[in-house]
């Protein structure tokens, strides 16, 4: 395997199995890149690890992980504007974030080109929702290339990058979960000679480059004319693929883009069916003419594709308008707006359609559905421990309010807090919302650190204006847990430490408490006084995030045995508490009753020995660390 | 057709490992190569999979429900739950023997499946059912080394020799503990 700092400074051509993220990451380096911004958000973060896997100072770019998309979109978009090639990525949720500046960038000319890279997410793996950003290319004017393989993710970046420089125009690269993360052989390139240099190029004669109400017009019709202009060198890029049908001239045809169109091509050589694939590289604009030809040529095509309707619309508009007589079929069930396709998916669909050359796959034989496994709060989490001293705490009849981050988990059993989610940093605001009016319910919302920096501030300072009657716990780890430890804003791996009680004093938060995650009667007590604070109040709840820091300490010491917890048998009353409400994963509990330490889990963080009405839990002797 | 190899387990078992070590292999034994991970939130002690597809004509890279020729799992639960999605009639289930309970078994709503259990329920899709444990394992993770040994023992798969997944844990490892955990590939392998 390939190391990061090789796959990312080797300077002769190579080639690598490799993921999808990764493959991007070097041909941004092939590129001749200058600077990549990101927010961490699953698919995309590998992409990050990458480019910090090469050390800084052989890093011919710049990158960071920005307090948030918006931020790291606008400061992408600022270096292109200096002439040098920049690119901005996140997941798909984060391009919501980053949308009131993006809408502006085709207005723009990005005289050193700029790549926007999308992680969307069919099938939801990761993310709040599966929404299809490929409705932002037609609101933006930007075009979208989709790449299907990390082999092609490599390619299409390339074509991307040089397509945006030379038109100065904003190109968006969308990508899928499972294109980010699929692995495959790739062949890379070698780096270019000679790093291009930090000449600041910005020149108001390029723009103008202030949108206002006589200058809008002007730049919206340059916006258009580039659009227009990517998309007839789409009509004739050796990127769209056509896989004809093994049976030869085929009646039958079948347009899609990305993954979806892989699992049409296996589908059709599955069936053995008489089918031609069309597979677009470019999905906005569309290559009209190329597709106007595939139509003429087919008697019958069918549109396949993930999510919303957006090829189907298109193509079936482009029919009309040439009056061609190809009839096109499109997904008939609303299920089939849902969820990531695969070959069996495919099958089906087409089967709705060509019942004679397709089936659907029979359904898996009945049987016992195993017990669920859902993610957890990992052994030694603050916030489990967090979560236990709060649901005490609460008075009946209380809402709580999750955020974004390793914290949305207590919605599940047994812990039940935080029990609605809209987005990055609603908490605050959706909090204050649920407490107008309202006497009789307390409200208390969590958020995460990271997610205080990315886009909970606004409604902190609106929460202190209107002096909100709610309780925001703060649940600070010190770093972007979920993602994969990710630096954030204010810890000080990057820049100046910025201390969240300074920052919130500053901001005019009258009630503030900090406490140790751990010390769950402190945190109880700290949580009660503010509840009945009227008014804004908020407390801290703080612990490094163990996963991070038991990493650390093993790296350090590769031979550290972490000490740990036992249940002292003699005393166990069998109140199931640590199993049942604390529920760290550490517990077992076995047919006959007891319950056990699993020796594979436990830190011996001790943060459940509080928890045990017997104090029955009892630290092991030996063993190193906590 | 693609050979299909279902890897799954728990977050935070490391099946990466697993995963690299197998495509490595493969690729030593000639085979185009496929795949894909989990990564994110659900590596969080939740249910994780990994996918391998050996063969040009695998595209995609996902084992497609009811199309892996193995599943492996490093733990029981997770084999069965990987067998009932994956496997195929014909293909075989193998296992690292380890238990690692749930919420929902801990707190009494759902039972743990028994050994002969996950056995039943594979043989009703027409699978077979392979286990290993190895004792006195020093660092859980080298559970990945007894799996790799004993896949090389069954030979269910083309290519995946004694030899290739020997040398491909060695270059995936990089030198971490190699000593040991070879001791436990070839323990498992017997």
């Amino acid at each position: 395997m390939i190391s990061l700092k090789e796959l990312m400074t080797r300077r002769d051509a190579f080639t690598g199995l490799t993921m999808g993220n990764y493959a991007l990451a070097r041909a941004m380096a092939e590129a001749g890149l200058k600077v990549a911004t990101s927010y961490p958000g699953s698919p995309t973060p590998e992409i990050g690890a990458a480019l910090l896997g090469a050390p800084e100072e052989e890093r011919p770019y710049y990158f960071e992980f920005s307090t948030n998309e918006k931020v790291a979109l606008e400061k992408a978009a600022g270096a292109s504007l200096n002439g040098h090639l920049s690119a901005c990525f996140f997941k798909s949720v984060g391009l919501n974030v980053a949308a009131d500046s993006l809408i502006q960038l085709s207005m723009m000319e990005l005289i050193g080109g700029m790549v926007v890279i999308l992680g969307d997410d069919p099938g939801a793996n990761s993310s709040q929702n599966e929404q299809d950003n490929r409705h932002f290319a037609r609101m933006s004017y930007i075009p979208m290339l989709e790449p299907a393989t990390p082999r092609e993710a490599r390619g299409m970046f390339l074509e991307a990058a040089a397509v945006s420089r030379r038109l100065r125009m904003p190109v968006f690269l969308r990508l899928t979960t499972h294109v980010c993360h699929a692995r495959e052989r790739v062949d890379f390139g070698p780096l270019p000679d000679g790093a291009a240099g930090w000449e600041p190029g910005f020149d108001p004669k390029n723009g103008p480059y202030v949108p206002v109400a006589a200058t809008v017009f002007p730049l919206k019709e340059k916006a258009l004319r580039k659009q227009d202009e990517f998309g007839r060198l789409m009509d004739v890029s050796a990127m769209n693929r056509l896989f004809p049908a093994a049976s030869g001239p085929a009646r039958l045809g079948i347009v899609s883009a990305g993954l979806p169109a892989l699992c049409a091509v296996e589908a059709v050589a599955a069936a053995g069916a008489p089918a031609d694939v069309l597979k677009l590289a470019c999905t906005w604009p569309l290559p009209s003419e190329k597709l106007a030809d595939f139509l003429a040529s087919h008697e019958e095509v069918f549109v396949l594709e993930d999510l919303d309707r957006v090829l189907e619309t298109e193509i079936k508009a482009l029919a009309f308008d040439r009056g061609l007589k190809c009839r096109v079929h499109s997904r008939k069930e609303r299920s089939d707006l849902m969820g990531e396709m695969t070959p069996p998916r495919a099958a089906a669909m087409l089967a709705s359609a060509w019942p004679e050359h397709f089936k659907a796959p029979p359904p898996r034989p009945a049987a016992e559905e195993p017990a669920a496994r859902l993610p957890q709060l990992c052994p030694g989490c603050g916030h489990r421990s967090a979560f236990h001293a709060v649901k005490r705490a609460l008075p009946p009849g209380a809402i709580t309010v999750a955020d974004i981050g390793c914290h949305s988990m207590g919605f599940m059993p047994p812990y039940e807090m935080g029990t609605v989610l809209l987005s990055m940093g609603h908490s605050v605001s959706t909090g204050a919302g649920l407490a107008l009016g309202n006497s009789s319910r307390k409200v208390v919302s969590f958020l995460g650190d990271s997610t205080f920096f990315h886009a909970a501030m606004p409604g902190i300072v609106n929460a202190v204006v209107q002096d909100s009657d709610i309780t925001l716990v703060l649940l600070e780890n010190g770093t972007t847990a979920m993602t994969g430890h990710q630096p954030r804003a204010g810890t000080g791996e990057i820049g100046d430490k910025i201390p969240l009680p300074r920052l919130l004093e500053a901001m005019g938060v009258k009630f503030l408490r900090d406490v140790e995650a751990y010390k769950q009667a402190e945190l109880a007590a700290a949580l009660k006084e503010a509840m009945d604070h009227k008014g804004f109040a908020v407390v801290i709840a703080r612990h490094p995030c163990m996963l991070k820091f038991m990493r650390e300490a093993k790296a350090r010491n590769p031979g550290l045995k972490p000490s740990r917890v036992a249940v002292d048998q003699a005393k166990c009353a069998r109140h199931y508490t640590c199993v049942a409400e604390f529920a760290c994963p550490s517990f077992v509990k076995h047919d006959a009753g007891s319950v056990t330490v699993h020796p594979e889990l436990c830190i011996g963080d001790g943060s459940c020995v509080q928890t045990c009405p017997a104090a029955a839990i009892v630290r092991e002797k030996g063993g190193e660390g906590k | 057709m693609a050979f299909n190899v279902y890897i799954c387990g728990v977050g935070g078992q490391g099946i990466g490992v697993l995963a690299a070590a197998l495509s490595t292999a493969a690729e030593a034994a000639g085979h185009e190569v496929r795949g894909c991970d989990t990564h994110g939130l659900a590596q969080r002690h939740g249910s994780v999979s990994s996918h391998l597809r050996l063969g040009g004509d695998a595209l995609t890279p996902r084992v497609p429900e009811g199309q892996a020729d193995i599943v492996l799992a490093l733990e029981r639960l997770e084999g069965l739950r990987g067998a009932l999605y994956a496997l195929k009639p014909g293909g075989t289930l193998l296992y690292y023997d380890t238990v690692y309970q749930p919420v929902t078994v801990r707190t009494g709503l759902r039972a743990y499946p028994s050994a002969e259990k996950v056995e039943a329920q594979v043989a009703e899709l027409g699978g077979k059912t392979a286990r290993v444990s190895v004792e006195g394992i020093s660092d859980p993770r080298m559970q990945n080394a007894a799996l790799l040994g004993r896949l090389a023992a069954l030979g269910l798969a083309p290519g995946f020799t004694r030899e290739t997944l020997r040398s491909a844990l060695a270059d995936t490892l990089g030198g971490r503990a190699l000593e040991a955990n070879l001791a436990v590939f070839d323990k498992a392998a017997g």
